[in-house]
């Protein structure tokens, strides 16, 4: 299974996704923003977290118009698996490749703690590796995750399935206390927390691990 | 020509910028204040010099990149 990670300037958790990656045994080749093409045989494009571009005028919006992003946008829309952390969930709304937008937290305050997540749903290729309704833990870095969605979408993500977590404690305001959420194909997915901080035991806990190498699993025999 | 665009969160969208803004009013004493909402205005120098396609241009940037339109309006002045 080969895996693309995408940089950009201020990117800082690309190492943390690629690694998380490789330990599930993913061969990952790091990606550059000015790049335009996708390297061959890419079956899996990992947005990682950080500050891509300063978070000037928005957070995500201008790594959104870089150069590689037409190429993450052409690769899900022919189907192919796409996964944001943090920031880059940022960047996938700014895409229009997830529904809805990140706002500044409801305090106001950048916060960094691990939280409760719930899974919502084990109907992906992300998630798989979970129970419905079991609580994980991991760590949440941000500012900006208030997640906003107007009731019509709000509507949709739940009638369709595509909630993949929730908070057990909605920290930063999220509409229906949403930390991530899967694409109409359920092949794309943007969340806030961050799996690959959680993801082996020097870590405090591994309970992230299992996103990753459900991932690879899956992809490797598909 | 210069162009002034304004991005504001939509209405319904809560701003809570705005509402620690609104109580910080409130603890300076400046009271009746009901409602605040902070956005952003972005200037730009244009070479255009035809008002009508400046507008146009200007608009294109806004969908694109100045706004983004899920959770914010604009509205562009030329000046």
């Amino acid at each position: 299974m080969h895996a693309a990670v995408i940089v950009f300037p201020g990117s800082n958790c690309d190492r943390d996704l690629a690694v998380a990656l490789e330990r599930a045994g993913a061969r990952v080749s790091m990606v550059w923003h000015k790049d335009t093409e996708m390297p061959a045989g890419v079956d899996f494009i990992g947005v990682p977290g950080g500050f891509s571009f300063g978070d000037y005028l928005r957070c995500g919006a201008i790594a959104a118009n870089s150069p590689i992003c037409r190429s993450v946008i052409s690769h899900a829309n022919k189907g192919g698996y796409v996964f944001g952390v943090c920031n880059g969930f940022q960047i996938l709304t700014e895409t229009g490749l997830l529904p809805g937008a990140l706002l500044r937290n409801a305090a106001l305050k950048y916060i960094c703690k691990p939280v409760g997540l719930k899974v919502e749903t084990a109907d992906s290729i992300y998630t798989g590796g979970y129970d419905k309704g079991q609580v994980i833990t991991v760590p949440i870095a941000h500012h900006d995750g208030n997640y906003n969605v107007d009731a019509d979408n709000l509507a949709r993500l739940k009638g369709e399935d595509r909630v993949a977590f929730t908070y057990t404690d909605n920290p930063n305001g999220s509409v229906a206390d949403i930390a991530g959420v899967l694409s109409e194909n359920r092949r794309v997915l943007g969340m806030m927390p961050h799996p690959e901080r959680m993801a082996e035991a020097l870590h405090g806990n591994a309970e992230g691990a299992a996103l990753f190498s459900h991932v690879v699993e899956q992809l490797v025999h598909a | 020509m210069k162009a002034r665009v304004h991005v504001m969160l939509k209405n319904g969208v809560l701003d809570p910028q705005g509402e620690a803004v609104r109580h910080a009013l409130g603890s300076l004493g400046f009271d009746g204040v009901e409602k605040v909402r902070q956005g952003k205005v972005i200037e730009l120098e244009l070479a255009e010099t035809d008002e009508a396609q400046a507008r146009d241009t200007v608009t294109a940037m806004c969908e694109k990149l100045l706004a983004n339109t899920v959770i914010e309006s604009y509205s562009v002045e030329l000046v």
